[in-house]
């Protein structure tokens, strides 16, 4: 490491003030630190020692938490793809397929998203920030495999730059960076992210007869217009493919279509107790969306006018990408609520409302993605009165 | 009424090098220094010395202009050596030569009749020409007291949470009485409550049967003993009012001054941290330099000396001076190296109250830590939430108040607390901090914005 070392020093005159490359003093730093903690000592006055985490190691935590459902997804893109088409293949060759589909889409999520991250960096002047080693991980793990590179490109130079670089970088956002990404793509290409042609990579090849690509919670939409029991309809569905792709078990462990991280909830759950015994995202949100998003789907089972809203709460929480963007994007704690009271609120309205978009809404099939949003536009709404309760109880005992 | 109070927030910073309760032989400490700095709240520091003046201990050698009344003094005798100035003659340091036998000032004597008959203009009038006066501070601003004021009621907290903090019991061993005249003392300065706030987990042998006190007692981790905790949970303060808190050491000064008419500013400090070859306890007089304890004394050379802990306190040079409201001086590693990869390896040998990827500490509850000066990353942008409310034993959201001090709104401010806080009651905050921010110098930069607004 000695060598390394010398070299960063040598090259450091470079980039400091003065120095020729003195703009991309930035991009410098973030690679030396990234390669070594820096030398830098605490104060003079004030704490003298610091603890041990910064935000590098806060954020690695999140992307560690996030490779079992990334692995699980690129497993299951092969995987997929040769039940589709109706071809036998080994765990080796889906894994393989898996790897040349989604990993070209991690990779350009990271190099745009890196692109504008030290753009911003060198023409702002600030460090570059650790919060894009998440967003670009996400990015590919909330679109389907099918997604064109140059949309994934495109969707994250919106994201970053809007979401997150207009208000400041990371730490100012309001958005979650990676949901407006997917909801830029929703928006700008719809073609390409819904429906039912989008969830299985076909290649050039056929798929057999009685294929279906949609998606559990399309299928399950469909019960409701057609009047059919939805948890049979779910179970019947691509029999021609896989027996039982829709049932809850097979729901749950992950076999199924959809975007690259989300099918799997026991991958996601995974995440979760990472995240959780990390002490890196809060329990608070995450259990209150869950609570949240049963409740409300299991008063609308008591309501249910048709066999969607009839389905047994607990399916809801495994189709879709619902336990994806509760235990990964609604934890996200920049744009969740910041008080501690405040969390609880947030995390249940993002499953409240999840729930209603889905069975109430024709046309987004899933509803997290925009439940996230909209809780994290009224996340400070929700902090303001939390605070201000706190201001009143300081007001009320005093006398001036 | 006393009251229990368990305080559940807060963490333990246990480090290496805890003082043994035992006076050490130091070599004797030659010079003394008062410096201006450590009496924040100061605004235009006089002199009343020369170089080359002889004082006893307890002759005034400096006062504020914007404060007359109240008299700094010398707490040794001997010679004035020097008097240090930094930049634009901002004064630094008053140096005092001392004398291998101390000759004191004489003041008049009090038994604990005259103390009762007394009134509270004398009281006040002696404490400030006597130069005990300093050792009160007021709440809000953590400033010294202002003697044309009177406080709602008077904190005292018993002991000392911080990391490596000096036992008070050994500190007031044997001092109950004076602490008591003391005490007799504070109760003609309010006519609230003089209030003392005890560790419920270690009972205190000198202080638990004082009278005319309330007692409370505090369990949990650090900062269960700090004083504007204590006075959060017995009496917040609001907006338009004052209280004043005292240390211990200060209420025993006042007794003795009252007892023996003498300015006394003999004191213990704790030697402490990783560094010190023999974490001891060394008898000295307030503003000590601490060469006689740091030459000789450390493990390595490469270390810092910092007046106070390693949460609150000050780095000061190997010949620097012990801070005048300080009990311990703390040694430890000076961190200034890279790390390869730092960032993500894992480690049981830094402290964490995190438990982020690799970060092991927690499974090591007891395990005490040798930790250096290093930053341990650079500052970002606020991110993690809920930190900084989980070590704040208060109600009151530390983020939202560091953030309407940085965009210096006013209103804010007080609405989220500012009147209830020090340096001192978010310095944990700053070290648990993801994010790095200097949260205690954001904190006063509040303080002083309100306070000369």
């Amino acid at each position: 490491m000695e060598f390394l070392r010398n070299l960063l020093d040598k090259q450091k005159p470079l980039f400091q003030k003065g120095g020729k490359l003195e703009n991309l003093y930035y991009l410098y730093e973030a690679g030396e630190t990234f390669l070594f903690s820096p030398k830098h000592t605490t104060g003079p006055r004030g704490a003298q020692v610091k603890d041990a985490i910064d935000l590098k190691r806060m954020m690695i935590t999140v992307v560690i938490a996030m490779i079992p459902c990334l692995l699980f997804g690129i497993y299951n893109t092969g995987h997929m793809h040769f039940l589709a088409v109706g071809e036998e293949a080994s765990f080796g060759d889906k894994f393989i397929l898996g790897l040349t589909l989604v990993l070209p889409i991690v990779i350009v999520s990271y190099a745009a998203g890196g692109l504008v991250e030290a753009t911003f960096a060198v023409i702002r002047k600030h460090p570059i920030n650790e919060g894009f080693l998440v967003t670009g991980m996400l990015i590919p793990l909330v679109v389907p495999a099918t997604t064109p590179l140059w949309q994934v490109a495109l969707a994250t130079v919106f994201a970053v730059v809007i979401a997150k670089e207009v208000f400041g970088g990371t730490g100012m956002n309001i958005l979650n960076v990676a949901m407006t990404a997917r909801a830029f793509l929703y928006f700008a290409y719809p073609a390409q992210i819904s429906g039912d042609q989008v969830w299985t990579y076909l290649g050039d090849k056929a798929p057999i007869d009685g294929f279906s690509g949609a998606t559990a919670l399309a299928v399950a939409y469909q019960s409701g217009q057609e009047g059919v029991n939805a948890v049979s309809n779910l179970g019947s569905h691509n029999s021609a493919v896989m027996e039982g792709m829709f049932s809850f078990s097979n729901m749950f462990l992950g076999f199924i279509p959809g975007s690259i991280g989300e099918t799997s909830t026991l991958m996601v759950l995974l995440g979760a107790a990472i995240l959780l015994f990390t002490g890196v995202a809060s329990w608070k949100i995450m259990i209150s969306a869950f609570g949240g998003a049963y409740i409300m789907a299991a008063v609308m089972q008591l309501l249910a006018v048709n066999e969607f809203m009839a389905m047994p709460a607990h399916y809801h929480l495994v189709m879709g990408g619902i336990a994806f963007g509760i235990v990964f994007m609604a934890t996200d704690p920049v744009s969740a609520a910041q008080t501690e009271s405040g969390k609880w609120v947030y995390g249940l309205l993002i499953g409240v409302l999840t729930i209603i978009i889905r069975v109430t809404n024709p046309a987004y099939p899933e509803g997290i993605m925009l439940a996230v949003l909209f809780m994290n536009v009224f996340a400070p709404l929700i902090d303001h009165y939390v605070v201000k309760a706190n201001k009143k109880r300081r007001l009320q005992r005093a006398t001036v | 009424m006393s009251k229990q109070i368990k305080l559940k927030k807060g963490f333990d910073i246990r480090l290496v090098g805890k003082a043994e309760k035992k006076i050490g032989n130091f070599p004797p400490v030659k010079t003394f220094a008062i410096k201006p700095t450590d009496f924040i709240g100061m605004q235009r520091p006089k002199v009343l010395v020369k170089e080359g003046d002889s004082v006893k201990a307890g002759t005034p050698i400096l006062f504020d202009k914007k404060m007359e009344k109240v008299q700094y003094v010398a707490p040794v005798s001997g010679e004035i050596v020097e008097i240090k100035r930094g930049e634009k003659r901002k004064l630094l340091e008053i140096k005092i030569l001392a004398d291998t036998e101390i000759d004191f000032e004489s003041f008049e004597k009090f038994t604990e009749a005259d103390i009762q008959a007394a009134s509270r203009e004398k009281i006040v009038d002696h404490l400030a020409v006597t130069g005990v006066w300093p050792q009160l501070i007021q709440r809000p601003y953590g400033i010294v007291a202002n003697p044309e004021e009177e406080p709602k009621a008077i904190f005292i907290s018993g002991f000392d949470t911080h990391p490596l903090a000096p036992d008070y019991d050994f500190l007031l061993k044997g001092q109950s009485n004076y602490f008591q005249l003391g005490i007799n003392v504070l109760q003609k300065l309010t006519k609230g409550k003089v209030n003392l706030g005890l560790s419920a987990d270690h009972k205190s042998e000198e202080l638990s049967n004082i009278k005319g006190t309330e007692i409370n007692h505090f369990s949990g981790p650090h900062p269960s003993g700090n004083v504007g905790v204590h006075i959060h949970h017995i009496s917040p303060i609001n907006k338009g009012e004052v209280v004043w808190t005292i240390n211990p050491y200060g209420v025993v000064q006042i007794g003795k001054l009252f007892a023996n008419g003498i300015y006394d500013a003999s004191k213990l400090i704790a030697i402490t941290g990783s560094e010190t070859k023999s974490p001891l306890y060394a008898q000295t007089y307030t503003g000590s330099c601490v060469d006689s304890f740091v030459a000789g004394n450390t493990k390595t050379e490469k270390v810092r000396v910092i007046s106070g802990n390693v949460l609150t306190g000050e780095k000061i040079n190997r010949d620097g001076y012990v801070g005048f409201y300080q009990h311990q001086i703390t040694i430890i590693p000076e961190g200034d190296y890279y790390e390869f990869l730092g960032w993500m390896k894992p480690t049981a040998e830094k402290l964490s109250y995190h438990k982020a990827l690799g970060l092991l500490s927690f499974l090591f509850p007891k395990k005490e830590y040798a930790l250096d000066s290093n930053a341990r990353g650079e500052e970002r942008a606020f991110v993690q939430t809920g930190v900084f409310e989980s070590v704040t034993p208060m109600d009151i959201y530390p983020v939202y108040l560091l953030k309407a001090i940085m965009a210096e709104d006013f209103d804010e401010m007080e609405e989220l607390g500012i009147y209830e806080v020090v340096e001192e009651d978010l310095a944990l905050c700053e070290f648990v901090d993801v994010s790095k921010h200097p949260v205690q110098e954001i904190v006063r930069k509040g303080i002083e914005l309100i306070q000369y607004s």
